[in-house]
């Protein structure tokens, strides 16, 4: 039939590797060329104690970023990461500290609060239709005062509870591979799974490429919405309790600003912020390459200062080689 | 038997708006019952209601005889109705089975895994069985708008649907894509499933539908057997008036300036080895298939993409254009297919709109001389016939045709003297359409030059002095009015030149 030949020609013209796949590459050559650089750079660089360092400074940044991911590719923005880990912080080291009820219970506590913050902004975006940049940035307030007020503005210590710090600085058995930068991997296998092989994926893809076909298609999309503001809550409640444990103490002022560095990480990856698009890979490597920056900068003994403006220049070159790389197409 | 479908006195009320009013519709099994009516006739409305997208104020719905109450499209999918939209509604980040699956995927574990392996083979057995060939696997955004729209057909069919509504499905395929699409419709006729056609192209309905429902203002008109209805019965009802007859340009002086002419051009975008002149005062068309490169053209010609090979001449003149910025201060317009996202502002007002790209020479020191501004826009109002209240009324609330005109005006009162028309008609209704007709040819009288890129041959025929036919990114031949016939056309634009 005439027409079927026709329509198999179109196919086979446009057959091409998929524009993910690029990114994660260009992504995946920056780090492998920043690494070289480093080590060639400085003899200080390429040392098992600072690889496991710049791990390390990763994980928390990171597991935001992996929340942040599904987010972002809805084609949503959540700004309330970074004093919501804070607020989780606080929570574990209420129950934990001042209410002397086991570590698990603060960790789950932590975690809970999280997540439930999550929840909420997503209820808020979706019942109240509130932009997601609003409603998240309502939620960082909410979150940075509840913080304070429940912490009366001092941080709280875990100092007598020793086994809490083993949480993020414990160690695998065998190796110094730090528990933190294990959660850290496995969340991110975790995620990734989630993102590719799961109805959720598929919905938060789907409503990130086109929200209103997916409604059409009758997909509840206030729910999955909810669902994904809920789960990027969820690893910023986790994140919170790694960040705790490793400065042993719940700091209800520091939190603020992470939410810029894991939307950089994410948006790095390759993540586009018109959501549809977007690896776990890409985030992963993302959030590597600022670390690794901020690392090779400091072991080149190159002023803070600094560091955060060649981290801002990054994130302008990424977006751009994207912006490129999309052109060709 | 029972009537597959039968609505009674369907009446609808938006705030302000009666949309629908005591519309009745019935519908066999194995039936094409096309449905007609200008724009904003309220066939939309009638399909959303019967698709569960709206809810009906009052009247009746009854399915195989049994009365429908629906609440979501969803639950009207499950029930063997199902919509293919005019614009499309895919997620173009997803593959072509994700898309036809979605909310249905084949489920593994904890309900929560997706079986990827299964949900292609489901989409490649629904392929066999419409007899298409496409790659399951594949991502929407790779795939032409033609083969979109047969990815949304596929869609609808996999529910086995018992009720097909499709809205304008023609729009964006070329003849031998509409040829596929019949030949899917007289297949899903002989399986009993009815269909419900929305077209404004007349001769679709001649060839596909069995009976024509006619809409006016959100009113029942009448039903006719297409057999026996003339064409021009059909759009009388629909436009409540005599429609002007079909008919050719005046002949063309050849002698003219030349106002452009490319030479050799080649861009990036496909395009091979393009050369042609536009004449003072004349309306060259330009034919084509989809992707055939016409649009790119004008790209090309309005600076948006760079030339790789090629010159373009203005008046005898050699020029670069560098960017849109460059073209339109050298007098060249371009009115996009797009209207609603690249030629207006439909939040805003019909003055704003038109003074928009002229807004420098209105202002003193930053301000917007409104009482200036006010005149002007009243002035192209008047001259173009532009049906509005006022000039303060939001352009949201105007028809197509009405936005084109201002679309129209605003490139007026930029005093471009070339004019590159992209679909001119695209989504106006038929009386609509004759008044932008008619306007074209008063500024091509003017000595306005015009490029008009069309997909309607009919349109092409009636309007272009020389019409230039393009496939696969070539120029395949170049006609005059008088030669020019829509079998010429379609021979020169299927034509492959290697």
């Amino acid at each position: 039939m005439k027409a079927d030949t026709i329509i198999e020609e179109h196919t086979k013209k446009k057959f091409n590797v998929s524009g993910n796949t690029i990114q994660q590459l260009l992504a995946f050559s920056s780090l492998i060329v920043l690494v070289l650089f480093f080590t060639i750079a400085s003899p200080n660089f390429l040392q098992t104690d600072n690889i496991i360092g710049i791990f390390l400074s990763t994980s928390v940044t990171g597991i935001l970023a992996l929340g942040a991911t599904f987010v972002i590719v809805t084609s949503g923005i959540d700004l309330s990461v970074g004093t919501v880990m804070a607020l989780s912080s606080v929570m574990t080291g209420m129950i934990v500290v001042n209410a002397d009820l086991p570590i698990m219970v603060g960790v789950v506590g932590g975690i809970a609060t999280g997540a439930f913050c999550g929840f909420i902004c997503g209820l808020v975006i979706t019942k109240l239709k509130i932009p997601p940049f609003v409603a998240t940035l309502a939620m960082m307030m909410i979150a940075k005062g509840l913080a304070l007020v429940i912490s009366k503005a001092s941080p709280i210590y875990f100092t007598d509870k020793p086994n809490f710090s083993k949480i993020s600085l414990g160690t695998l058995p065998g190796t110094s591979i730090p528990y933190a930068v294990v959660i850290f991997f496995a969340l991110g296998i975790i995620a990734a799974i989630l993102l590719s092989k799961t109805v959720f994926g598929r919905f938060t893809i789907a409503i990130g490429s086109n929200e209103e076909a997916t409604r059409l298609s009758g997909v509840n999309v206030d729910r999955w919405k909810i669902m994904v503001y809920s789960v990027a809550g969820l690893f910023t409640g986790i994140a919170g309790v790694i960040m705790a444990s490793r400065l042993n103490s719940a700091q209800p002022a520091l939190g603020q600003g992470y939410e810029l560095e894991a939307i950089a990480a994410v948006v790095i990856g390759g993540t586009s912020l018109s959501g549809g698009k977007g690896t776990i890979v890409g985030t992963l490597i993302g959030a590597l390459i600022m670390s690794v920056l901020t690392n090779g900068l400091r072991v080149l003994s190159i002023p803070q200062e600094w560091q955060t403006v060649v981290v801002g220049v990054v994130i302008i070159f990424a977006v751009f080689m994207d912006i490129l790389r999309r052109r060709k197409e | 038997m029972n009537k597959l479908l039968e609505m009674h006195n369907i009446s609808k009320s938006f705030p302000g708006v009666k949309a629908l009013s005591d519309v009745s519709l019935d519908l066999n099994h194995g039936e094409v019952l096309a449905l007609v009516g200008e724009n904003g006739a309220g066939k939309s409305t009638l399909m959303k209601i019967l698709t569960g997208i709206y809810s009906k104020d009052d009247g009746e719905i009854l399915y195989e005889g049994k009365p429908l109450q629906l609440t979501s499209p969803k639950e009207a999918q499950e029930m063997g109705i199902s919509i293919i939209h005019q614009e499309l509604n895919l997620m173009k980040d997803l593959t072509i089975a994700e898309n036809i699956f979605i909310g249905r995927e084949p489920r593994g574990m904890f309900n929560f895994f997706i079986k990827d392996r299964k949900l292609n083979d489901m989409t490649n057995e629904l392929f066999e069985k419409l007899a298409l060939k496409l790659d399951s696997k594949t991502k929407v955004q790779n795939l032409t708008v033609a083969k979109q729209q047969m990815v949304e057909i596929a869609k609808a069919l996999s529910f086995d649907s018992k009720i097909l509504i499709m809205d304008e499905p023609t729009t964006a395929l070329t003849d031998s894509e509409i040829d596929v699409l019949f030949a899917i419709i007289e297949q899903l006729k002989e399986k009993g499933v009815g269909i419900i056609y929305i077209s404004h192209r007349m001769d679709e309905l001649k060839r596909i539908s069995d009976r024509v429902l006619i809409m006016r203002d959100g009113q029942y008109v009448d039903t006719l057997e297409t057999k026996t209805t003339e064409i021009s019965t059909v759009i009388n009802k629909m436009v409540g008036r005599e429609i002007f007859i079909e008919s050719k340009p005046e002949k063309f002086d050849d002698n003219e300036q030349i106002v452009l002419e490319l030479k050799n051009v080649e861009t990036m975008k496909q395009l091979k080895n393009i050369s042609f002149q536009l004449k003072k005062g004349e309306i060259l068309g330009f034919a084509g298939l989809m992707g055939a490169g016409r649009t790119e053209v004008a790209n090309a010609i309005f600076g948006v993409d760079r030339l790789k090979k090629g010159e373009i001449h203005l008046n005898g003149k050699k020029v670069t254009i560098k960017s849109p910025a460059k073209a339109v201060q050298k007098g060249i317009g371009y009115l996009s297919e797009d209207r609603k996202h690249l030629g207006l502002l439909t939040d805003l007002d019909v003055k704003t709109n038109i003074i928009m790209s002229n807004i420098e020479k209105i202002q003193n020191f930053g301000f917007i001389n409104e009482n200036t501004s006010k005149e002007i826009a009243e002035k192209y109002v008047k001259q173009l016939k532009i049906k509005t209240p006022n000039v303060n009324q939001k352009i949201k609330f105007l028809s197509g045709g009405n936005q084109q005109k201002i679309v129209i005006a605003k490139w007026l009162l930029k005093d471009c003297d070339i004019l590159i028309f992209d679909e001119p008609t695209r989504g106006i209704d038929v009386g609509a359409k004759g008044e932008i007709y008619k306007l074209l040819d008063e500024l091509a009288e003017s000595g306005k030059s015009i490029i008009m890129i069309s997909s309607e041959l009919p349109e092409i025929l009636r309007m272009s002095h020389r019409i230039v036919v393009m496939s696969e990114g070539k120029i395949t031949g170049i006609l005059k009015s008088e030669e020019a016939s829509q079998e010429k056309i379609m021979e020169l634009a299927t034509a492959y030149q290697a």
